[in-house]
């Protein structure tokens, strides 16, 4: 039987939620704040919350210093182009296995796993020269290609946990009702596993777009994203504050836009089967 | 003529003319971002008028990222870049690998010897002159003229540590949170390490001997430490041992500091438009012990090519176009001669308009003092004055420097931080094959 949440317990938790969310958030406001004062401001002693001079300064500059149309072109294209191809090729890898399971399937959905805990520059030379002899370097393809190698394991376990609370007698059902594979994964399953579907696509799109190791390490010029935007921001001795903060606010506002408006539907499939 | 032979003849032309088009020849400069950087990035109309025939691409990188970058591509031969940015550290160590082209072809009104012999030096590996330095420096201490005449005392232009101490002692006043000396506390190779191998070579300490042994278990290394930190603990900033060069910077600025002992490229921004104490600042040698080494290092950041690049004509005209004289002139009639990249030609030292800069004759006096082929009292097996050109060095000397922090903390003392540092060196050394 549920507890009965007193008034004061509720105050109390919604504090706590405020407060947590508050410590999260702190470092992309103060960013954010950065990115509109003088870069004096920017490392005063003792930092300063707010300025008396803010200025638009470092977005212009920022702006004008660097082709970012081009760059936020590069991060759409790779992070929606990974996301789709791992989709196709991880939903009916995540069918297989929550519905026709064999006896190595639990073993090879560790096995994915573990390619997730291998340190990305235990494997930097052979991916260079991999890309280098391909031509994949600098292309869009390439990294397309890279992420979506490098997400697939998350994709493919995230679909499979979706999957095992699909009753697979709506399956059979549709079966017995003449329902080629085919039909039976695109006009049953994948419907019913929408929210999951949807969820694990948002938060695939937010790794890819975030991703920094190999999308600065596999481009130089053509292909370089949103991580290489900030990254030509950065000085070596730790100047510039302000313009590295609004070129990294130019680089999170879409994806954070997008999070805020995709939060329901992200929130709902990640608490998917959580309570049975 | 026909019209199918008129027509073809048109495209003939066309062609003709595509093929003219497409003979840019696109290069990508890799670069980092600082200020004369952005400076150069913007001057590039110039570039472009006098070589109309090549496109320039830029990869501007945080400097460990491009160090990582560049490192991968020209260790696999990659060729993705055709000009590299890289330091005094990279280049005699890439030199000795042959992965670098030489630039001894440039133009004759290139003017090679008109490049500072201490910068050429650390540029140059059996004869060829691998990287065209961009601009070069040297540390040098900056000082409060209004302090040290509160305090009756007067900053030779060449003190010692004994001048600097007694300096850092009479400015420190905790009331008015006037700190008397600032210096690198934050822990890495090129942050607190930079400072404290350069400060040793004055103290007569060397990293290694003649058959690259570890030093840090000899006195030289002790009195650097002891120094050091009875400086900093007395005179020094609370929170030193997270103290770089940005966050000592702005203490400088705001007026906090006494004394700081840092790059000579700080000098344009403790006497420009941001420092609150512009007007009062005073520039002197890197102090020393009276053994014949001044505590100073050495740097430039430098062009260099690939050998693996394929574009290297176009590359060179690049370099010679951003590292000559004729470059330095042009910045001047744009930004004045105060922004002129420093540190890297005789003649801009001579040039009468430039010696008018406050901190010009400072900055060449510092650069001039430094060997290093040389760097140190004792001999030794390596070149680099604050920095051992060695692969292994950045990772030895962030963990060094780590211990040293530590011992700035107070979480150490300075007899274990040095025992610790001697056995992960002699460790270190032991496993890349240099001792047994």
């Amino acid at each position: 039987m549920a507890r009965a949440v007193t008034p004061r317990r509720k105050l109390f938790f919604t504090l706590a939620a405020w407060t947590v969310a508050l410590l999260i958030f702190f470092p992309v406001f103060w960013t954010i704040l950065t990115s509109f004062k003088t870069e004096a401001s920017a490392v005063a002693t003792p930092p300063q919350l707010f300025t008396a001079d803010w200025t638009l300064q470092n977005y212009s500059d920022v702006w004008a210093r660097s082709d970012y149309p081009r760059f936020f072109l590069n991060s759409v294209i790779i992070s929606i182009g990974s996301t789709l191809l791992g989709l196709m090729i991880a939903i009916p890898a995540a069918w297989s296995m929550a519905f026709v399971p064999g006896k190595k399937t639990k073993d090879l959905l560790m096995w994915m796993l573990s390619t997730k805990m291998m340190p990305a520059a235990a494997v930097l030379i052979p991916m260079y020269l991999i890309f280098q002899k391909t031509g994949l370097f600098d292309t869009r393809i390439g990294l397309v290609l890279a992420l979506m190698l490098m997400n697939l394991p998350v994709i493919i376990w995230m679909l499979y946990t979706y999957f095992k609370e699909i009753p697979g007698e709506i399956l059979e059902a549709a079966r017995m009702d003449g329902a080629s594979l085919k039909n039976e994964v695109l006009y049953i399953l994948t419907p019913m596993a929408v929210p999951g579907i949807a969820s694990t696509m948002l938060l695939n799109i937010i790794l890819a777009w975030n991703e920094a190791f190999w999308t600065i390490t596999l481009t130089t010029v053509n292909a370089a994203p949103l991580s290489a935007f900030i990254a030509s921001f950065s000085a070596p001795q730790g100047l510039f504050y302000a313009k590295l903060s609004a070129a990294s606010t130019m680089a999170i506002a879409p994806i954070l836009i997008m999070g805020w408006f995709g939060q329901k539907q992200l929130v709902r499939g990640l608490t998917f089967g959580a309570v049975k | 003529m026909n019209m199918t032979l008129r027509a073809l003849l048109g495209a003939t032309a066309l062609l003709t003319l595509a093929g003219l088009a497409s003979a840019e020849t696109t290069i990508t400069v890799a670069t980092v971002n600082n200020g004369d950087m952005v400076r150069m990035q913007g001057l590039m109309d110039d570039f472009y008028a006098k070589n109309p025939d090549i496109k320039v691409e830029w990869v501007t990188l945080e400097e460990n990222v491009l160090r990582q970058n560049v490192t991968t591509d020209i260790a696999t031969g990659g060729g993705q870049y055709d000009v590299m940015t890289i330091g005094t550290y990279e280049v005699p160590i890439w030199g000795k690998q042959g992965w670098l082209a030489s630039l001894n072809d440039l133009p004759a009104e290139y003017d090679a010897a008109d490049i500072l012999p201490a910068i050429a030096g650390g540029l140059t590996v059996d004869g060829n002159l691998l990287a065209a330095p961009f601009y070069g420096e040297s540390s040098m201490v900056m000082y409060r003229k209004d302090l040290m005449e509160a305090a009756g005392l007067t900053m030779p232009d060449a003190p010692t540590w004994t001048d600097i101490e007694a300096a850092a002692k009479a400015m420190t006043n905790r009331d008015a949170e006037i700190n008397g000396i600032c210096l690198r506390g934050k822990a890495g190779w090129g942050e607190n390490m930079a400072f404290l191998t350069a400060m040793s070579n004055s103290f007569g300490a060397r990293w290694f001997d003649e058959n690259w042994v570890a030093q840090f278990d000899q006195p030289e290394w002790k009195a650097t430490l002891d120094f050091y930190l009875n400086l900093m603990t007395n005179y020094g900033p609370a929170g030193a041992s997270n103290n770089g060069f940005n966050e000592n910077l702005t203490l400088f600025q705001q007026g906090k500091c006494g004394m700081w002992i840092d790059a000579t490229v700080a000098a344009s921004f403790v006497t420009g438009k941001d420092s609150t104490v512009a007007d009062k600042v005073g520039f002197a040698l890197a102090p020393d012990n009276g053994l014949g080494k001044r505590g100073n290092w050495l740097w430039a950041w430098s062009l260099a090519i690939p050998s693996s690049s394929q574009k290297q004509d176009a590359a060179k005209a690049f370099i010679n176009w951003a590292t000559n004289k004729d470059y330095l002139a042009l910045v001047a009639s744009k930004e004045g001669w105060a922004n002129v990249p420093p540190g890297t030609r005789t003649s801009l030292y001579a040039n009468p308009e430039y010696q008018k800069v406050s901190f010009a004759k400072m900055t060449l006096d510092s650069i001039n003092s430094a060997d290093p082929t040389k760097p140190t009292v004792k001999p030794v097996p390596y070149v680099g004055v604050q920095f051992v050109a060695i692969p292994e060095f950045a990772g030895m000397a962030t963990s060094v420097g780590e211990l040293f922090s530590a011992a700035l903390a107070g979480q150490k003392t300075a007899d274990e931080a040095l025992a610790e540092a001697q056995a992960l060196v002699v460790d270190e050394m032991a496993s890349a094959g240099y001792t047994k």
